[in-house]
């Protein structure tokens, strides 16, 4: 059931298990060398466990970790390196700064440890994080987002080769989430190093991941490239409403009058309602697999903007009787559609036969 | 007539030499045994925890007294000290140093023990991540964060030495210039029926105390508002 991406003799290898209470973890992940990997799941599925026991802050998970060269774990041979001599930058779930240091003083902690290396922008990270005005403030008065801010720089400047971010966004909500996620779509393209980003978030992952590690209580249930696991029909009915496609492609018209964007993608064009893109620019667009409705033959009078052709690949039990999941392949991008199962036997449309794919796509980005 | 005599200047400055010296020596000595016990996993933990926290229940006497047993010519320190050409610790300066840090161990410990473990292991995690090693951790994390609780524990220390009499009634007798601290005077002085002496000495303990009481309870306010 498990795929493993080919191309990443040198990413993370992580095979470990270790317990918590009644519940058995055991999971096995390699991990691409470049690129956001989103390790997803739902509440309780070992993600954030998972994250720490390949950082070495999980003592009893026993295994084996490698990243690039390097054993970092291996308990037949009683290897472990400590966690501080990894080159990790971990960020956790709340931000957890040095309160006995101002901003910047949290920012010097770890870029003093790494030898205030010259490679790293330290001034322009500032900037790019909104940063600069806090520099003298104590962490105590800053809000949510600046502190969560404050704990990406840090970890950021002490000169990491693989990031871990545990769900920096869960204790955020309205603009300071906003915020915080366009600074890390914006990190994301200039990335030197992997990073690990746990969430259970659908959209942040749509958003910022190029691979895609599923789990569910406490194991591995999938992994591979974004688009290609997020529609795959056998993943666990647990994801629920996560299930559907992600898409990419390039904003080519703006429709003022109607507040409309167009996104050309491999699969044809499709309309999205206007926040602030511009046009020429790339754009993520989600589109859930509730939001596919099909059809035989190209729709008029519809309230519905979007219709694609597209060829049915296959279909399988969508978990719930009455529903099933029709895998889709709009020129070459897959999509999913959850109807249900009167409606599929309605339509008759066996694998390989067209049909119009009527979507509500959602975009993802600014 | 002066208000302090000599003989209570020497009392005097003898009980600050010897409050000084056990809370220098406890902390240096409580530093790694409270972060010990806040960090182990060790089944020996809580017989340790018991040990130390000891004192604050036993009898100043009874301490007093297994100690002067312990340390005397024929207790097995006490010839251990005696084999290796070592004075007997017992009615020494030295001596009193080292029944005062038993008996305010558990003051020096707790207050530690206790800030330790509200510290967290969090920010040791975090510090570790970036790049920390972990007496790096200890020195630039903990103890700063810890410090609310390293400024109690010295304060109780150094206060509940400064007012210690049984053990040093036990331990130390009353030898002008080595054993002869403050309690001990005031308690001669009220044998002697000198109540205005004994009211000087005894007035000199509270404020101090109190003085240290009210510059502990400062420096956190003042902590707090910074924060």
């Amino acid at each position: 059931m498990t795929e493993r991406p080919d191309e990443s003799p040198l990413g993370l290898d992580a095979k470990l298990a270790w317990r918590r209470g009644a519940l058995a973890f055991e999971v096995d992940l390699t991990l691409p060398p470049r690129g956001i990997t989103a390790l997803f799941g739902p509440s309780g599925a070992g993600k954030t466990s998972c994250l720490r026991a390949m950082a070495g802050l999980e003592r009893d998970a026993v295994g084996r970790v490698s990243f690039g060269q390097t054993v970092w774990q291996d308990s037949t041979h009683r290897v472990f390196v400590p966690p501080h001599k990894r080159r990790i930058g971990y960020v956790f779930q709340e931000a957890s700064l040095f309160t006995h240091h101002s901003v910047a003083g949290n920012l010097d902690f770890g870029y003093r440890r790494a030898g205030r290396p010259a490679h790293l922008d330290r001034e322009g990270l500032i900037d790019r994080f909104g940063l600069r005005p806090l520099l003298e403030r104590r962490v105590d008065g800053l809000s949510g987002g600046e502190r969560q801010r404050v704990s990406m720089v840090r970890a950021l400047l002490s000169d990491p080769a693989l990031l871990m971010f545990d769900e920096p966004l869960s204790a955020l909500d309205g603009p300071a989430r906003t915020d915080l996620l366009e600074c890390l779509e914006s990190l994301h393209a200039t990335l030197q190093v992997p990073m690990i980003y746990v969430s259970h978030n659908v959209d942040e992952v749509a958003r910022l991941a190029d691979h895609l590690v599923l789990m569910e209580a406490g194991h591995v249930v999938a992994q591979g490239g974004l688009q290609d696991t997020l529609t795959r029909l056998d993943l666990p009915p647990a994801l629920g409403d996560a299930v559907g496609a992600v898409i990419e492609g390039e904003v080519v018209a703006y429709d003022a009058h109607d507040q409309l964007i167009e996104l050309d993608f491999a699969g044809g064009r499709l309309w999205l309602p206007y926040r602030h893109e511009r046009v020429g620019q790339r754009l993520r667009c989600r589109i859930s697999a509730r939001d596919v409705v099909l059809s035989t033959t190209p729709q008029t009078g519809t309230s519905a903007l979007n219709q694609l052709p597209c060829r049915i690949v296959a279909a399988v039990d969508a978990g719930q009787s009455s529903q099933v999941l029709v895998q889709l392949d709009a020129g070459g991008c897959m999509l999913l559609a959850r109807i249900t199962r009167r409606s599929w036997h309605a339509l008759g449309l066996p694998p390989g036969s067209t049909a119009w794919a009527q979507v509500k796509a959602v975009a993802l980005g600014i | 007539m002066a208000l302090l005599s000599e003989a209570d200047i020497e009392a005097l400055g003898l009980t600050l030499r010897l409050a000084t010296t056990v809370t220098v020596l406890l902390l240096v000595l409580g530093l790694p045994l409270a972060w010990w016990l806040a960090h182990t996993r060790s089944r020996w933990r809580r017989p340790i925890a018991a040990v130390v926290a000891l004192p604050l229940v036993l009898p100043p006497t009874v301490l007093g007294f297994y100690l002067l047993m312990l340390l005397g010519p024929d207790g097995w320190v006490g010839r251990a000290f005696a084999a290796m050409g070592l004075a007997a610790l017992p009615f020494t300066f030295q001596g009193l140093v080292v029944a005062s840090m038993l008996y305010s161990l558990p003051f020096v410990v707790q207050p530690l023990h206790n800030a330790f473990e509200a510290v967290g292991e969090r920010p040791l995690e975090v510090a570790a991540c970036l790049g920390a090693s972990p007496l790096d951790r200890f020195f630039n994390v903990a103890l700063p964060l810890a410090l609310p609780g390293v400024i109690t524990a010295a304060v109780l220390g150094f206060a509940h030495t400064v007012g210690e009499f049984g053990v040093v009634l036990m331990i130390g007798g009353n030898i002008p210039g080595q054993t002869r601290v403050l309690s001990m005077r005031i308690y001669d002085h009220v044998q002697a029926g000198e109540y205005h002496q004994a009211n000087v000495l005894s007035l000199c303990l509270l404020v101090v105390s109190f003085a240290a009481l009210l510059a502990m309870s400062l420096l956190r306010t003042r902590r707090q508002a910074r924060d």
